[in-house]
């Protein structure tokens, strides 16, 4: 089967790419790159994607889909239907469910249940170590045969140096990313926000950025003794990027994730103990926020990842002490980025590089995030000025725990493409096109 | 000019205008007198009932709003954790809810986690006065040591204040730092440096100065308030010993030589004699300390009047 996606204008960053252009796709790969009124296939059938961007499919490098185990919070399911929705034709799904994500067995269930979804690719990260518990190594080869794309204890950081440097000594040999939630659990025990000037007029117990900058320079330095990949997930604080940039300019193989709740909320929004502003790490201060930025505009920051952690409303009704990290955001991140778009931070390409390209190439996912002949036909399409709503009540997770309900964005995925099916398609996309071609036709 | 208090619920210090919290300091006064007569009790909130809903546990601050109440003729019911829904699993909010479907007008909340007061309120109808919560605010005990500093000095603009000890898991602290900036004095804290973070200095607007020592927040002050050093909260190691806090940061006689003349001291209460304040001041002519607790029944009969329908101003959007 044939299809050309036709009118839009092609960005994909792995081959330098931005020109309007036509993308052929047959058997859910990528058949060519046609130029504007190239003749066709005759039998190719027709997406009109005029004035729309079409990239390579967006990859979320870290989402929580919580199967097995807490499937009233969230199923691979529904984290699917989310995540498509939200452009993301891939995610990488964190192993802190449970049971841990720490044998193939598990591995192999959640790999058929995102099949089963038939909607986003859904790929693995195994356990670091035997049940997370950051003392025994995982049966990390036995888990990558079975489908896992990179290895995490994540919800916690690998709790010594020691066991850090095995991890990455052992994930080389097949060669798996070691990725780390950077915190120095001795710094930040029973903290629940940011350590600052806020978290002292609310009485609540920091999260110092120390916690995170120590682990990421402990990291660093391991990376340069081990010379094993390790990749800093949700990094929040000006020192983890600091020593991210110095890591690559001494040519260490350190790459890093931001998530888009730390570009765009401070830690005064905790000011009325909304617990949908606690997660972890938490929202920190200006000033770490503006070195987020500068790591996203100068390339420092190679992935943006949405941390996606569905909560049941009943367990963020709790006070704010007792209520669990994390918020949803697969919805609300493409939305989100695009504002560091419209405010000129980074460029389109830089965002398909953020969403795509660079997290494809951080865990060695082949034949994704690109739009190279042959690669996989995951496509994202995205109109840079569709204004919108979000409405949590329409969200396609099972989950309703987010600080940006009703907020307004500009620009959105509006279509959202894997191995050649079309999966997600904007309730408005037809008239989304329409305006563009009359538009096209007028302009 | 003075200001109405129009608000639906006493949160914290923090929100307050200085009018506000005058207005709230000229109320209790007129309530001073109350407890004063034989016969204590006046009509004013006949009819009404204040839950006092205490998740950790308190004598004084518990007996002074049920006091408080009762001198208003409210009916008080008492609710602490020992006999609360909550160690059967109820939520927080499901008890809150329960006990607002018997129609109380108004719930009194201390409890040991920041901004639970705050959650209440965003979630229930019934007025929510903070009695305390975790190490966010203390609203009543900075206004109750207000009264009492403006009985003895007249006024708070232009005072030097000294508040020594734990100020970083201290709602008290906090309370009295907002308030008194607002109206303005100027405030000196002290104490380990693991108890009280540079951060401080940012905490309010008008600043406030963080001292390297007690004897230099004490110097020329005209007002030292203690804290108590709350054991229960140093699950942490924050100092060695006890021994070693009462030696460097205890406040002595000597101390006060520092202090301006006619200087008093305060402390919350209950105190630990012998650390954080020696019996000699405790007990001495510049301690303050039984004055803060006749002090809170005023203060206390002042919040409970004006948020309990006492004033009948109860607009929704003045909140």
């Amino acid at each position: 089967m044939k299809v050309l996606v036709a009118n839009g204008y092609l960005i994909d960053p792995s081959q330098g790419l931005n020109s309007g252009k036509d993308l052929l796709i047959e058997d859910g790969r990528i058949a060519g790159v046609l130029d504007r009124g190239e003749p066709p296939p005759k039998d190719a059938e027709f997406f009109d994607a005029t004035g729309l961007m079409v990239a390579p499919g967006l990859i979320d490098l870290h989402v929580h889909l919580r199967e097995p185990g807490q499937e009233y919070k969230e199923t691979i399911a529904t984290g699917s239907a989310a995540a498509v929705a939200g452009g993301w034709a891939s995610v990488c799904a964190m192993p802190n469910t449970d049971p841990v994500n720490d044998s193939p067995a598990v591995t192999r269930f959640i790999v058929e249940e995102g099949e089963r979804a038939q909607l986003a690719n859904v790929f693995p990260v195994g356990a670091l170590t035997k049940g997370s518990a950051g003392k025994e190594l995982a049966e990390m080869g036995e888990m990558k045969q079975a489908g896992i794309v990179a290895v995490s204890d994540d919800g916690k950081s690998v709790p010594s140096a020691g066991m850090m440097r095995r991890a990455m000594e052992y994930a080389r040999g097949f060669d798996l990313t070691v990725v780390d939630h950077c915190q120095d659990s001795s710094l930040s025990a029973g903290g629940v926000m940011h350590e600052g000037r806020w978290s002292l007029i609310l009485g609540l117990r920091g999260i110092p950025a120390s916690a995170e900058e120590v682990d990421a320079i402990r990291d660093c330095v391991l990376a340069k003794q081990t010379g094993g990949r390790v990749h800093l997930a949700h990094v929040s604080t000006r020192g983890a990027i600091e020593a991210v940039r110095r890591a690559k300019e001494a040519g260490l193989r350190v790459t890093c994730e931001v998530a888009p709740h730390h570009w765009t909320l401070t830690d005064e929004a905790v000011e009325q103990y909304d617990t949908n502003t606690k997660m972890n790490p938490p929202l920190r201060s200006r000033d770490h926020l503006d070195a987020m930025l500068d790591g996203l505009e100068d390339g420092t920051i190679d992935a943006i990842a949405t941390d996606h952690a569905p909560h049941h409303a009943d367990e963020k009704a709790l006070e704010f002490d007792q209520a669990p990290f994390g918020i949803t955001g697969l919805e609300t991140a493409v939305g989100l980025a695009f504002d560091l778009v419209h405010q000129g931070v980074i460029s389109l390409e830089r965002l398909v590089e953020l969403c795509s390209t660079n997290p494809a190439r951080v865990f060695s996912l082949e034949n994704r995030g690109t739009l190279r002949k042959d690669a996989w036909a995951d496509i994202t399409i995205l109109d840079p000025e569709f204004e919108w709503t979000f409405d949590v009540s329409r969200s396609k997770s099972k989950s309703r725990n987010t600080p940006f309900d009703g907020r307004s964005f500009k620009g959105a995925a509006v279509a959202t493409i894997v191995a050649g099916r079309v999966v997600y398609l904007h309730p408005d996309f037809e008239r989304i096109v329409a305006s563009k071609q009359s538009k096209a036709a007028s302009g | 000019m003075q200001t109405a208090f129009q608000r639906k619920h006493l949160l914290g210090i923090r929100e307050l205008s200085a009018g506000e919290i005058t207005h709230l300091l000229d109320t209790a006064e007129t309530f001073r007198d109350v407890s004063r007569r034989e016969i204590k009790k006046v009509p004013a909130l006949r009819g009404r009932t204040v839950i006092n809903l205490f998740f950790e546990s308190s004598t004084r601050t518990r007996t002074s709003f049920e006091i408080a109440a009762k001198r208003l003729s409210a009916d008080a019911v008492n609710i602490s954790v020992s006999t609360s829904s909550i160690s059967k699993g109820e939520t927080l909010l499901d008890t809150a809810r329960n006990l607002e479907a018997m129609a109380p007008d108004c719930i009194v909340v201390r409890h040991s986690m920041a901004g639970a007061p705050a959650h209440l309120a965003r979630m229930c109808n019934a007025p929510i006065v903070n009695a305390g919560d975790g190490s966010h605010e203390h609203p009543t005990q900075a206004l109750l040591d207000a009264l009492t500093i403006r009985e003895h000095k007249g006024r708070i603009e232009g005072l030097k204040v000294a508040i020594i000890g734990d100020i970083l898991h201290s709602r008290v602290a906090r309370s009295n730092i907002h308030l008194l900036t607002k109206l303005g004095a100027r405030v000196s804290v002290a104490g380990p440096g693991t108890l009280v973070p540079d951060d401080f200095v940012e905490l309010v607007e008008q600043g406030l100065r963080v001292e390297p020592s007690i004897e230099d927040a004490i110097e020329a002050a005209d007002v030292v308030m203690i804290l108590r050093i709350q054991r229960e909260r140093q699950d942490a190691a924050f100092f060695p010993s006890m021994r070693e806090y009462a030696v460097h940061y205890g406040l002595r006689a000597a101390h006060l030589e520092r202090a301006a003349p006619e200087a008093i001291v305060m402390h919350p209460g209950p105190i630990n004699r012998g650390i954080e304040i020696s019996s000699e001041i405790a007990d001495g002519s510049r301690s303050l300390i039984l004055d803060q607790v006749t002090n809170g029944v005023a203060v206390r009969m002042a919040v409970l009047y004006l948020l309990a329908g006492g004033n009948p101003v109860q607009d929704e959007a003045s909140v």
